[in-house]
């Protein structure tokens, strides 16, 4: 019990080691975070009597739909809008343009030109000091950009926890290491120390070897035989059940499209892109028309880099609403449709056989089913993957506990009562109403 | 009664000592699994030296290796559309609205769409829809997804573009107006108002512009006789459902006689009610639909049919016109004609007699009786074919009068009698075109071969009768460069408004007030339409020349069938396996004839060993055409001395080899009249039928078909008592006899919950059309297996239509019959006709599907519980459970399993429409496609009901009681076949369930099936 001093201070100086190496590389890693942080987020308002604090919530109200401070959208660039312009005429376009243009005022006329002569809504609500606000809000000077972290975007790192395995895996061979050699210089000093003192070790008595001494006890083998067989059917059965099953399947699509900004950031329904899953068998893709409903405005990814849910570069996400535009036919610069559309082949992640039927407007619709249920926490999910095994015994269980939704469904309520009475249960589960046939899913 | 007669499907089971019967009768697979055919052929099989371990290495390998290979799951794409259109929504079916016209077939139809592929045919069942898709139209979705259509405008067999084309047409036009040259215009009977102005307009550009409207099965005759007394060219429209005695002579109006789509109005008469349902005599040389749905058939010749009608008009005007005797069957006729004078105006008259006076004296008759079922103001414009304009034509083209020739929608080559010299014509013409969805016979002789657009891809209006005046909407893009030849016409004339905004302005003056929207919506709009005054006739006239008919020589009637038509779906697989509902034979036609005939020139048909169907042949020869190598059939009830020919067969063009079946009965259309006189020599060979009608034969079990006669159930009813007509079966309990439905071998379930589904097929209101079986067909994926297959009993129809012959055979109807029979030459025909049962059958249709017996006996033999009922009726299939021991099939008392034995997709041993991608276009994605070795039967259209359920869950709401839906049920125009829920008392099939005239199929034996039938009663009166 004495000796054991020694080789437990050695550990601990290990452990303190390996301790010290992790903070090291922790506060290295928040260092570089920091460094890399926006320099410049307050900017002083230029010129111009307004609030560029009011003028930006205004601004956002009214004009983001379609215009943005630094890119043409419907409508023109606005940053420093009150330098081209004066005030007054400002005044008079934002209240009611149209008639600007009928003046025949030439600044009104070559604007409208040059935006496919789409007329911009007036606003007469707004009084001049408002739009002296917005004015302000515009004139503020563009933040610096952004340095970019890598010219490849895709590949970036990932850093959960500031450290990376393999640094951790590093430290831990040095232990390792550490100790072999200790090991190693132990027992050379003691087979220094018996030589010195010119002792003998005695050798010990050479018996059976051991798996000699195994073959020979026949029980022991039998008893093996049988456990390895068991064990390799055990393994066989389980490799040969989920052939086919697909749980986890996370292919690379040729757009990256996370759900998790979209479900999860943005907070946007499932239903509002797979609609069709409310009264079709299939969920459906969305549509590229979809897409852009939004997309038309949101041509460059906006999180802000230290956002928890944003995982690739900013270029990157850009780059990948850029595809999107090739694929729809959508010129940024011009904000027109080319007519050239590419249709966007994804790559399907659930897939059941023909055989079965599924139909999504069931589940959704009348039964109320949560997407989640099926396919997982699609919210937290950067890269869209088969959370669910799909096989006929998962979809069975559910339909065995899951209780339909009779509630409020004129369908059911002289066959929930006629039920209920008949199996003396107040609740039905999918199984009790049919749900457990072969002819419901197979046909 | 009802036991006491006997049934039977073929000739040759009235042969008591046939093995064949008795081998079919215990022999559920008539041949072994040919094991040679998938290993080789025998020789090769005994000379390998593959022994039996080596198969068994091969198979433990191929096994391991395929096993490894399934590991690797496949990457499957899946594309969105760029912009979605607004109406479709993938996985949710969208209908439209539309009315087909095809110069054969006119009807409105609703066009099921799935992701904007047309995939089905429905009735369009609003009130004033003029329905009845028979076969034909059912099957013609199929046509639009065929590979072989002409898929671009060829300009002298090379393909061109349509700017040359019109380019070119347009200069033959100018040059022939400049010339002085003949433009002819020959269609099909477009009856589309917006066409025939285009035409019209024409002419006024072109000047010497003539239109001539031919109809390849031609009702000239019965157009003439109508103008004759109505002053305008169309055919009277019947509705039999106002008549109470029907008499016709020759008239298949069940089938395609006239354009057909009566059998809706007939079927309502023939229910029996309070005692009463309508009288059908039908007078007639083939077996037809009509005859064998009739009450009395009396079997004639030509003649004899023309002396009927004679015989029917003294009767009915009192007229004296001196006519022969028809012979044995004259008593019939008498007592047809006072019954007929007798209904008065609650009588009517057809005739499809080829003939101008017989035409234009059942008008007389008609009128004579003031008949509530003759409708001449409604008229059906679906018929406009002039003969004789076209006899003058092939004429005009030979002299070189012609020059130039535009064909829309016909085939002379193929169709015409005289086609050698309308070719010789062609040759004399400057510049001919066909406009067609085929390179077919006529459009491989033509200079230009215009693609035309398919029905389903085109915009058209369509006058199908005064009242009605219909839309025709695309239902999908144009698949190949295809024009429709109203656009091609818009553009020779100059106009370039497009042909979508020309109807859109014509038809406005013709939608009565509806909008344009509503009417292409509805598909339709009923317009009224005031009467139509006949003109003075001197009908006596007719009569006394149809009095002096006389027959000399075999009379031969071409006729269409029901499948075929006039041929021009004849690359349509669906439409080649469907057995004929008479003779049952598919993929063929065939020179039907009587027995007496057969034996006078020594034709036979016997059944070799493995129950196929085998028959000789004969050359046909009318006037100078002659047609080798007919086969022939023996067809029961047929009129000794008549011999009969189906249209439609016998095509070489633009078909897939398989498709190339049968003989061209319009080789001796001559003059286009179907009644000829002929002779028949017998020549070498034998042919092998795809006869279906010894196949799955009654195993014995007689009781699987009830009629009854009218006398009888209204007796019974009286009394009370149905056992009287409709017995139920008694067996054997504890030695005591007692009624099989109250013995049951198993537990029954509570069936009151939920839905419980009932199918009911009425035997009355059945005529036997086969529309359900092509709507089965689309609605189920069914496959096609191919005429040698058929021969095998392979056939994959889940729903078969038996056809039942029976003839009064035991001693007491023996004796019925003999007692009634009058004077010396009654009895002897009597005598005559009782030695044999073949002469003239009655004609019982069944339409069998799976049974979905509560009690299945195929469900208790499955070793892997691949098939199990549910509790709403329906007996499931699990086709991916399916091992494919065939127990189920051995099991069932129905035979209405049908097992894959290949691999019918995606198979070039089956090149089908499941074989190429645009024929798979038709399936429908709600149903399985089966594999090989699997089991399929009738599930009775489970995605059916089933997306009926979840449509009310959705909505929140109870099932309506008619909202159930099969696919046969919502194709059977004569309500013979009705589906529903009984558990809902409101429903049909509820109370049809209860009515005196239900039975079940087989009830001795405890099955309890979900589809009941419904006893035939046959009007005695």
């Amino acid at each position: 019990m004495k000796k054991l001093g020694n080789p437990k201070s050695f550990s601990k100086t290990i452990f303190s080691l390996a301790l010290s190496a992790f903070f090291a590389v922790g506060v290295s890693a928040q260092e570089a975070v920091a460094a890399a942080a926006p320099a410049a987020t307050a900017a002083a308002p230029a010129t111009g009597s307004g609030d560029p604090v009011k003028g930006k919530e205004l601004f956002n109200t009214n004009c983001a739909a379609c215009h943005k401070l630094d890119a043409k959208m419907t409508g023109p660039a606005l940053r420093g809008v009150g330098d081209k312009y004066d005030k007054e005429w400002l005044y008079k376009w934002i209240k009611n343009s149209s008639d600007l243009i009928k003046s025949g005022d030439a600044k009104a006329v070559k604007v409208y030109e040059e935006f496919a002569k789409a007329n911009m809504t007036a606003f007469p609500q707004l009084s001049n000091g408002d739009i002296d606000n917005i004015i302000a809000y515009t004139m503020e000077v563009a933040p610096a950009a952004e340095t970019p972290k890598s010219a490849t975007g895709g590949t970036a790192e990932k850093s959960e926890g500031g450290i990376s395995n393999n640094l951790i895996l590093g430290v831990l061979a040095f232990v390792l290491g550490i100790l072999v050699f200790m090991l190693v210089t132990v027992k050379r000093l003691l087979k220094n120390v018996i030589e010195s003192k010119g002792l003998e070790v005695a050798e010990a008595p050479k018996g059976l070897p051991f798996w000699k001494a195994f073959v020979k006890n026949q029980f022991l083998m039998v008893v093996t035989a049988i456990l390895f067989l068991l064990i390799s059917a055990y393994f066989m059965y389980g490799y040969f059940m989920q052939i086919g099953v697909d749980k986890g399947y996370e292919p690379i699509q040729p757009i990256h499209y996370s759900h998790k900004i979209h479900a999860g950031e943005n907070g946007i329904d499932c239903k509002y892109c797979h609609s069709s899953a409310r009264v079709s068998k299939n969920a459906g893709i969305p549509s590229l028309n979809v897409c852009m409903n939004c997309h038309k405005n949101i041509a460059e990814f906006q999180g802000s880099k230290d956002s928890t849910y944003v995982e690739y570069t900013k270029e990157f996400y850009t780059g990948e609403i850029q595809k999107l535009y090739d694929a729809v036919g959508w010129d940024k610069a011009t904000q027109k449709y080319t007519g050239k559309t590419k249709p966007v082949k994804w790559v399907r992640i659930h897939n059941l056989p023909d055989f079965v039927y599924f139909n999504h407007s069931q589940h959704v619709t009348v039964g109320g089913i949560e997407c989640q249920k099926c396919h997982g926490k699609v919210e937290s999910f950067e890269v869209m993957k088969q959370d669910q095994p799909l096989t006929m015994g998962w979809c069975i269980n559910c339909h065995r506990e899951t209780n339909v939704k009779v509630e409020d469904n004129g369908y059911y309520k002289k066959i929930h009562e006629q039920l209920s009475k008949k199996l003396g249960v107040d609740k039905l589960t999918a199984a009790q109403m049919g749900g457990l046939e072969c002819g419901k899913c197979h046909y | 009664m009802a036991s006491n007669k006997k049934y039977w499907k073929s000739v040759e089971e009235l042969n008591e000592n046939s093995s064949i019967v008795e081998a079919l009768q215990s022999n559920e697979f008539v041949e072994q699994i040919p094991v040679d055919e998938f290993l080789g052929d025998k020789e090769n099989l005994s000379n390998s030296s593959t022994s039996r371990r080596d198969f068994l290495k091969y198979v433990g390998f191929s096994t391991a290796a395929a096993s490894l290979a399934a590991c690797e799951g496949p990457v499957i794409k899946s594309i969105p559309y760029v912009v979605q259109p607004e109406e479709i929504i993938p996985g949710v079916a969208d209908y439209y609205a539309t009315t087909i016209a095809d110069g054969y077939d006119f009807a409105n139809i609703l066009i099921k769409t799935r992701e904007g592929r047309p995939i089905k045919v429905e009735n369009n069942t609003s009130a004033g829809a003029v329905t009845g898709a028979n076969a034909r139209v059912h099957a013609s979705v199929l046509s639009l997804y065929d590979n072989l259509r002409l898929k671009n405008p060829k300009i002298d067999k090379k393909e061109a573009s349509w700017n040359d084309v019109h380019a070119k047409v347009k200069a033959s036009l100018a040059e022939a107006k400049a010339k002085g040259g003949q433009v002819v215009v020959l269609t099909n009977t477009t009856a589309s108002p917006s066409t025939d102005k285009l035409i019209s307009d024409l002419a006024t550009k072109y000047t010497n512009v003539k239109h001539i409207i031919y109809d390849a099965i031609s009702d000239s005759n019965a157009l003439d006789a109508f103008q004759a007394v109505y002053g305008f060219r169309g055919l009277a429209n019947y509705n039999f459902a106002n008549a109470d005695t029907i008499v016709s002579v020759g008239a298949d109006f069940l089938g395609d006689w006239q354009g057909g789509g009566f059998d809706a109005g007939y079927a309502k008469g023939r229910i029996p009610k309070n005692g009463k349902m309508s009288k059908h005599i039908q007078i007639e040389a083939n077996m037809s639909l009509a005859g064998a749905n009739a009450d009395k058939r009396i079997p004639l010749t030509i003649a004899g049919q023309k002396l009927a009608l004679v015989k029917l008009y003294n009767a009915v005007t009192g007229s004296n016109v001196s006519v022969a005797s028809v012979g044995a069957l004259d008593k019939d006729v008498e007592k047809a004609a006072q019954q007929l004078k007798a209904a008065g105006s609650k009588g009517v008259v057809v005739t499809g007699l080829d003939d101008f006076d017989a035409q234009y004296l059942v008008l007389g008759i008609n009128l004579a009786l003031k008949s509530e079922a003759f409708n001449p103001s409604d008229a059906k414009l679906t018929r406009k074919g002039d003969a004789k304009a076209v006899a003058q034509l092939v004429a005009d083209m030979n002299a070189g009068k012609v020059h130039t020739l535009i064909m829309s929608g016909v085939n002379p080559v193929y169709t015409l009698a005289n086609s050698k010299e309308f070719v010789a014509g062609l040759g004399k013409v400057k510049l001919s075109v066909s406009f067609s969805t085929k390179e077919d016979e006529t459009a491989v002789k033509t200079t230009i071969a215009a693609a035309a657009s398919h029905y389903l891809e085109s915009w058209n209006d369509v006058a199908i009768t005064r009242s009605n005046y219909s839309i025709a909407q695309p239902t999908i893009r144009p698949l190949f460069n295809t024009k429709q030849f109203q656009e091609a016409l818009l553009s020779w004339n100059d106009n370039a408004t497009p042909y979508y905004d020309f109807l859109k302005g014509f038809a406005a003056a013709n939608l009565g007030g509806k909008s344009w929207n509503q009417a292409v919506h509805d598909g339709f709009v009923v317009t009224a339409v005031g009467n139509v005054a006949a003109q003075a006739g001197n009908f006596g006239a007719s009569a006394t020349k149809l009095s002096a008919a006389k027959s000399n020589g075999l009379d031969l009637v071409l006729y269409s069938k029901v499948g075929m038509g006039d041929g021009q779906q004849a690359n349509n697989p669906w439409l080649q396996e469907f057995p004929d509902p008479i003779t049952r034979v598919s993929w063929d036609n065939y020179v039907t004839v009587s027995k007496a005939d057969a034996e006078k020139y020594k034709l036979e048909n016997f059944n070799v060993a493995n129950g196929g169907l085998n028959g000789s042949y004969v050359s046909i020869k009318v006037g100078n055409a002659t047609l080798e190598n007919v086969p022939v059939i023996i067809q029961p009830g047929q009129a000794a001395g008549t011999i009969g020919l189906a249209f439609g067969y016998g095509r070489k063009e633009a078909l897939k080899d398989e498709m190339q079946t049968g003989v061209n009965a319009y080789t001796l259309y001559a003059n286009g009249n179907a009644n000829q006189t002929a002779s028949v020599t017998l020549t070498d060979g034998e042919h092998e039928f795809a006869c279906v009608q010894l196949q799955r034969t009654l195993m014995g079990r007689g009781d699987i078909v009830k009629d009854t006669t009218l006398s009888i159930f209204n007796k019974a009813n009286e009394a009370g008592d149905k056992e009287i007509y409709n017995p139920t079966p008694v067996v054997s309990l504890d030695h005591k006899e007692v009624a099989a439905t109250s013995v049951d071998l198993w537990a029954s379930f509570d069936r009151t919950t939920g839905h419980h589904f009932n199918l009911s097929i009425d035997l009355n209101a059945c005529t036997g059309c086969g529309a359900c079986v092509i709507a089965c067909h689309a609605e189920n994926n069914v496959p096609v297996v191919g005429k040698t297959e058929i021969r095998r009993s392979r056939d994959m129809h889940w729903l078969r239509i038996d056809r039942y012959y029976s003839s009064e055979e035991t001693f007491a109807g023996d004796i019925t019959t003999k007692n009634s029979s009058e004077g010396l030459t009654g009895t002897i025909s009597t005598f005559q006709e009782l030695e044999d049962p073949s002469a003239n059958p009655q004609v019982v249709f069944q339409p069998v599907m799976c049974q979905h017996c509560n009690h299945a006996p195929c469900e208790t033999v499955c070793p892997v519980a691949a098939t199990s009922h549910s509790r709403q009726g329906q007996n499931h299939m699990a086709y991916n459970r399916c091992v494919g021991t065939r127990y189920c099939a051995n099991n069932c008392p129905y035979k209405v399993r049908r097992f894959n034995w290949f691999l019918y997709n995606k198979n070039d041993e089956f090149d089908y429409h499941m074989n190429d991608d645009l024929g798979r276009m038709v399936l429908n994605p709600d149903v399985n496609v089966r594999s090989r070795g699997v089991m399929e039967k009738c599930s009775m259209c489970i995605q059916m009901t089933q997306a009926t359920i979840l449509k009310a869950k959705k909505e929140g709401k109870e099932v309506g009681k008619d909202d159930f839906q099969t696919a046969c049920s919502a194709a059977c125009t004569s309500g013979a076949m009705i589906f529903g829920d009984v558990n809902n008392a409101e429903s049909d099939v509820a109370q049809l369930l209860e009515d005196d005239r239900m039975y079940h199929l087989l009830e001795s034996i405890g099955t309890k099936p979900n589809v009941m039938y419904h006893v035939k009663v046959r009007n005695d009166k």
